[in-house]
């Protein structure tokens, strides 16, 4: 990379720039190197006065530990599930939307992002009672189905966010020569689009895998029954059980629950810096 | 067919049909319970299956009004969100510019500064609590060795240390987010715009002031916008993190409603404070964006 200011940078400034650089890792790595050193090591050593970076001896007894939980594993089954029924349905929903969005300069444009704002702007706690009250006479709370058409609809504007960007990319005359050769507008769509869309496809399906699998309000309130509770829910009440809480099995059932969004995040990376966000900043 | 030649009418019609399966699942679960959510706060609404709700006006703000611990929630979100905003997009645009150099293993650090925005925010709370233990904590240790403090602290469970704790957290999680976005503004800038400024002799803080910071306003103003409403409106993090405590120290008014609501069963009263944190948001969002937007013309 040729870069003017970057030739004339001082050593000393350079220095800095690694210093600085390295502060910044520190901060944002560290707690989840903590995270994983703490679920290795054994009861005595986690209770051990002064804590070292790095179990002395590798111990999975936690792991095993917290998959001996029955509620824990349960639930893990229960957060796969939602996660991956909420996402197939953003896909089949999302994509003919975005597809009209970014082909059509019809009226529901700027209403559905109007929406998008509204759906961002206003905090769940408005939405989540009368939510209630409309899936209790559908007999929806309490049930899986009931959280994944929630999840469905408020994963909805992010992934129509991204979408949308990703369609507009896909070069108009491919579709224009399937039109003249008489082919109808799903066909095209299924034909043509969906092709080429793939990556875009791809990014958003794992953009709202991670967001069901991290979710935590509206399954805090739509599910009650312990069988059906998911992952997040029953990590946050072994917290709230505080004074017997066992930390060790504690670190390493989270460890198990991000291990999903991290590998996710890890093919993603490269398209959230390559301006993922650009398109709703501009727009 | 080109896009140029198709009547807006028959443009309306195909753009219905490709909305349709998403306009039921919308229309219940999104648009219709933000109207009702409005509309309950006008109501005594409470939980239970045969309840009668009535509407009684502005009798829940009324309340509100008078309710002190309602006020303290309120300023606590405001301390919240505008410190957590504030100091994220500092920390954020610091980072974005050092990823933006020639610096070497750049793309690890980019990687790896991205790790908070994966994890589930319960996991996020649960780590914190374990980095912020008052004895077995890596943080009251680190601070001790250093001879910063004499005994240990329980940052999470100490009235003075509990908010500034928490809103640590927040920018932990957030930074993410607004890195990537900010350097995604900084690499649309165009570099001749820099070179010109060498050639004429600005040092490297007139170029930050002059090109970078101005370039930048429209993604700023969006992403600034953007993390002020979600500050405001986050409720898991803290919810695991402290539970609104000690004493209510932390209690945002997401954890204040949420309470009314799930613990008390007063829906109503909780529908009305969902009613002013909307109000607060809109009002503050129109405020800061009516001066950005003027001082940019």
């Amino acid at each position: 990379m040729s870069e003017a200011s970057g030739m004339r940078t001082r050593p000393v400034a350079r220095v800095l720039q690694y210093a600085a650089v390295l502060g910044y890792l520190v901060f944002l790595a560290f707690p989840l190197l903590w995270l994983i050193s703490s679920s290795l090591k054994s009861p005595r050593e986690f209770a051990a006065i002064t804590p070292t970076l790095l179990p002395k001896n590798v111990d999975f007894s936690n792991y095993t530990n917290a998959l001996e939980e029955q509620g824990l594993v349960r639930s893990l089954g229960n957060s796969l599930q939602i996660s991956i029924l909420t996402t197939i349905l953003v896909l089949i929903v999302a994509l003919p939307v975005s597809y009209a969005l970014a082909r059509f300069r019809s009226r529901l444009r700027p209403i559905t992002n109007g929406w998008i704002l509204v759906s961002q702007v206003f905090p769940v706690i408005l939405i989540v009672i009368p939510l209630f009250m409309i899936l209790r006479p559908l007999h929806l709370t309490n049930t899986i189905p009931g959280v994944v058409l929630v999840y469905l609809v408020w994963s909805l504007p992010f992934a129509l966010w991204m979408l949308q960007g990703y369609v507009a990319a896909v070069p108009r005359e491919l579709e224009e020569a399937a039109a003249v050769d008489g082919a109808s507008r799903i066909r095209t769509i299924v034909a043509i689009v969906m092709p080429l869309l793939r990556p875009g496809l791809i990014a958003t399906a794992m953009f709202t895998f991670i967001s069901a699998w991290n979710e935590f309000f509206f399954a805090l309130v739509l599910l009650q029954d312990p069988e059906l509770k998911t992952l997040p829910l029953v990590l946050a009440r072994f917290v709230g059980a505080e004074g017997q809480v066992q930390f060790g099995p504690l670190a390493a059932a989270s460890v198990l629950a991000t291990v999903p969004s991290l590998v996710f995040f890890a093919f993603l990376q490269r398209r959230l810096t390559s301006g993922l966000l650009s398109g709703a900043v501009k727009g | 067919m080109s896009q140029a030649t198709v009547a807006r009418p028959k443009q309306n019609r195909e753009a219905i049909f490709l909305f349709l399966p998403a306009l039921l699942p919308v229309l219940l679960l999104s648009v219709y319970p933000l109207i009702r959510g409005i509309a309950l706060g006008f109501t005594n609404a409470r939980a239970g299956l045969r309840v009668d709700t009535d509407f009684i006006g502005f009798g829940n703000f009324g309340k509100l009004l008078h309710n002190e611990l309602f006020w303290d929630s309120f300023r606590i979100g405001v301390i919240w969100t505008l410190s957590v905003t504030i100091l994220q997009f500092v920390a954020a645009l610091g980072l974005a510019l050092l990823l933006n150099t020639d610096l070497k293993f750049r793309g690890v650090a980019r990687t790896l500064a991205l790790i908070p925005w994966a994890m589930p925010p319960v996991v996020v709370a649960i780590m914190w609590r374990l980095l912020l233990h008052p004895t077995n904590g890596p943080v009251n240790k680190v601070l001790q060795d250093l001879h910063l403090t004499d005994h240990p602290i329980n940052f999470l469970g100490d009235f003075s240390t509990a908010l500034p704790a928490v809103i640590v957290v927040g920018i932990w999680v957030g930074m993410p987010m607004t890195t990537v976005t900010l350097l995604a503004g900084l690499q649309g800038i165009d570099r001749s715009l820099y070179e010109a400024a060498a050639v004429d002799g600005a040092s490297a803080w007139r170029q930050f002031w002059y090109i970078t910071l101005p370039q930048l306003k429209t993604v700023i103003v969006a992403i600034t916008s953007l993390d002020l409403i979600w500050n405001f409106n986050s409720f898991g993090l803290v919810y695991v993190l402290t539970a609104g405590g000690p004493g209510g120290k932390t209690m945002l008014p997401m954890l204040f409603a949420y309470n009314e609501a799930f613990r008390y069963g007063n829906f109503g009263m909780a529908a009305a404070m969902g009613d002013v944190m909307v109000v607060v948001i809109i009002v503050f969002l129109a405020f800061y964006l009516r001066n950005r937007l003027r001082s940019q013309a």
